[in-house]
């Protein structure tokens, strides 16, 4: 056996696991670490401008991959600038592996400089966190925080490592654990088999049925199962914010997204369905509205690998606690089996039904003569980039345009902070898909507000050459805020003016990248074209839009599904 | 409603905290709690009463479930089981008053554990609507402290929480 420092352990357990990129920043608990990480090339670190943005490139290379990122701070503001990254991992359950500096062992509990009571600051929002006590256990340690990162529902683990774990001329023996084994953490690896031949005979017995797919299907891999089951039912898939792409955005079963700002289709199909089946969603309140007027009609199959996700909000008749991919693997192979199928004439009237509503309304907005609407950017964007590229978002009405009018044909494409709604959370995102897929257009959908919130890493990308595009959809305000206000306050636009906004243009090239300015129509596709032909090239995109521009349809505040706005004067 | 769950927790630094984390993260509410570890040092035992509709429970119960340092739990309302919480109270007693609180603590089966002129340190065990029951007779005027150590449990018959 090989005798290693813990600061070496720690870097030889990174390569061992098969980690290529790292994303921090160093610091006094940490720089035994970085240390070690000097004297090797085979994780590659990544120094970014701010703790914040390598939670995020982590966060980003994890949903693209599925894989876990792996963060590396100090102590102190180093650990506790990761808080709000971390956070937004623990919401949408990404995988991700954050390693805090700590001060040394001996000098915990005594206000030592730079020390913070991380494991306490972070509890509420990782899904485990741990202590480095003894040099020796780093390995086990280390391979427990990945391997409860990436199972079950995924989520964000924390180690905390005291400096005195990593001394240089203190050395143990190292072995890299091949196992792992928890007494009290065993995830479920399949669906209980009796409920899932009920839930079959449900599908076949539906008649208005419809597949509510969330982001477990694209975190559980099971795309290509839940686009088969949905083909052989032909049973209309509608999917929340995390989950599109999972099905694909152009499908003709393909209802768009469901909820607040949701099509009027899916809202409508959900609220009059008498079967829903959810797929590792879990009924969220931008989902559901008023849950008490929930889909009144509607009895519920609830496939969720968490069973603390069933029955939270929404009462489910038959839940299925499970992987999905295995559960729907599951479902379809009963189908077959059972060589029933659900009633083709109420189903051809329900596929009517749902005909007419798309002709009803369907995704549309005005266009006016001279101002850009911030809809038709995302369109543009779309064509221009073939409807392949990795799109991230920022927080804000840009972030749900982007989720409307992008039709993702496949998971992991789209990258967004749903659950927490991070401001700053897409740039760094794209920098972390971007390192990873060099030969991929990745693209962040960012607002003038959002963006200056990590806009340091303006500097990062400069170091580490990492050409994103980032299309601004610049409407000189907080729009989503402002949107509320309008809708809610009466127009009183408290604060969510932006009233001087910086040169993005120069910005860019300060930082030296190229910057481009949008303000007509004509410009749009040419100079979207122009940038995505600078492959080797950040571009930043400050397109001013109508700044009065709402995001529809939006439903109405304590109603039911069917309930919205579809403009600012139509309400059905 | 009142419910008792009784939770084998990994023996852990900061494995407490995480459990009651929990309660007040989710708005859970926690009535009494008592903690010790087991015959097998590696685990605690953890008693909570707390309260709520069926659906709280529910959550509470999975919630519990997903930290990964609780090994087990059972909700020991859901069948029979034996409660039992102790209290120490110190209680004034001169005078007549010495004869009359030692017939009520006989009556409770209690045990003065401490003496002084003026003043009896009593000992009680029971369900904590005996406890309560209890200061009642005294009488609220003769009471000068009470220690609860809130309620532990253990399901009856041959149901056993173990590894």
């Amino acid at each position: 056996m090989e005798l290693l420092s813990g600061a070496d352990m720690i870097v030889r357990f990174l390569q061992d696991e098969g980690i290529e990129y790292i994303y921090g920043y160093p610091g006094g608990a940490a720089l035994h670490i970085y240390d070690a990480l000097f004297r090797q090339d085979k994780v590659k670190h990544i120094l970014v401008r701010h703790e914040q943005a390598a939670v995020h490139m982590a966060d980003g290379y994890a949903r693209a991959t599925g894989k876990p990122g792996t963060v590396l701070v100090t102590s102190g503001p180093g650990a506790t600038n990761t808080v709000t990254g971390i956070a937004t991992a623990f919401m949408d359950s990404i995988p991700m592996v954050i390693l805090c500096g700590q001060v040394a062992s001996t000098l915990i509990g005594e206000d030592a400089f730079q020390e913070t009571d991380m494991i306490g600051v972070s509890r509420p929002v990782v899904k485990h966190n741990m202590t480095i006590r003894h040099p020796e256990e780093i390995p086990e340690v280390l391979k427990k925080a990945y391997y409860i990162a990436a199972s079950g529902r995924p989520g964000p683990v924390v180690v905390d490592i005291p400096k005195d774990m990593t001394t240089p001329n203190e050395r143990y023996e190292y072995a890299f654990p091949r196992k792992v084994k928890l007494r009290s953490y065993n995830p479920a690896v399949r669906g209980h088999a009796g409920q899932i031949k009920k839930a079959v005979d449900m599908l076949l017995a539906a008649r208005r049925p419809v597949i509510y797919s969330g982001g477990g299907v694209v975190l559980g891999g099971a795309s290509a199962e839940l686009k088969e089951l949905a083909h052989n039912l032909n049973f209309p898939v509608t999917s929340t914010l995390m989950g599109l792409g999972a099905f694909p955005g152009t499908d003709r079963q393909f209802l768009g997204m469901l909820g607040m700002h949701g099509s009027y289709e899916a809202n409508m199909v959900m609220h009059h369905a008498d079967l829903i089946l959810a797929i590792g969603a879990r009924f969220d309140d931008r989902v559901t509205n008023a849950t008490e007027k929930f889909c009144p009609g509607a009895r519920i199959v609830h496939v969720d690998i968490d069973p603390a996700s069933i029955s939270k909000t929404i009462d489910a008749d038959v839940p299925i606690v499970g992987p999905v991919d295995s559960v729907l693997k599951e479902m379809i192979a009963l189908l077959k089996e059972s060589k029933g199928k659900p009633d083709q004439d109420a189903l051809n009237a329900w596929w009517k039904q749902i005909g007419e509503w798309r002709a009803f309304h369907g995704m549309r907005y005005e266009t006016g003569e001279k101002l850009l609407k911030p809809q038709q950017v995302i369109e543009a964007l779309y064509k221009v980039t073939g409807g392949k590229a990795f799109v991230t978002s920022d927080v804000g009405q840009h972030q749900m345009f982007a989720a409307q009018y992008y039709k993702f044909d496949k998971p992991n494409r789209w990258i967004n902070s749903g659950g927490l709604g991070t401001m700053g959370f897409g740039f760094p995102a794209a920098m972390g898909v971007k390192l990873n897929f060099p030969d991929e257009d990745v693209v962040c959908v960012t607002g003038e507000g959002s963006i200056q919130m990590n806009i340091q890493e303006l500097s990062t990308c400069k170091q580490y050459d990492l050409p994103v595009k980032i299309v601004n959809l610049n409407n000189q305000s907080l729009g989503m805020v402002r949107q509320w206000q309008d809708m809610n306050y009466e127009s009183r636009h408290s604060h969510s003016y932006m009233k001087s906004l910086p040169d993005f243009v120069k910005l860019a090239e300060a930082y030296g990248h190229v910057g481009m300015k949008i303000e007509r129509i004509e410009d749009l596709e040419p100079m979207l074209e122009k940038a995505f032909a600078m492959k080797d090239k950040l571009v930043f995109l400050d397109i001013y839009v109508d700044p009065y521009e709402h995001v529809y349809p939006m439903q109405v505040a304590r109603g039911s599904m069917k309930d919205m706005w579809l403009s600012k004067t139509e309400r059905v | 409603m009142r419910r008792i769950i009784s939770v084998l927790l990994e023996n852990e630094p900061g494995a407490l905290s995480r459990v009651v984390g929990l309660f007040s993260q989710r708005n859970y509410n926690i009535e009494t709690l008592t903690v010790a570890p087991t015959e097998d040092e590696t685990l605690s035992r953890l008693t909570v009463t707390t309260s709520g509709s069926d659906k709280v429970i529910e959550q509470i119960t999975k919630q519990l479930n997903k930290l990964i340092e609780v090994v087990k739990l059972v909700d020991l309302t859901e069948g029979a089981h034996i409660e039992r919480e102790l209290m120490l109270i110190k209680l004034k007693a001169t005078g007549a008053q010495r004869a009359e609180i030692k017939r009520t603590v006989d009556i409770f089966r209690g045990q003065i554990v401490d003496v002084t002129s003026t003043v009896y340190t009593v000992q009680l065990t029971g369900d904590s609507d005996k406890l309560d029951a209890f200061i009642q007779a005294i009488g609220a005027t003769a009471v000068l402290e009470v220690v609860r150590s809130g309620v532990s449990g253990i399901a009856r018959g041959e149901k056993v929480l173990s590894i």
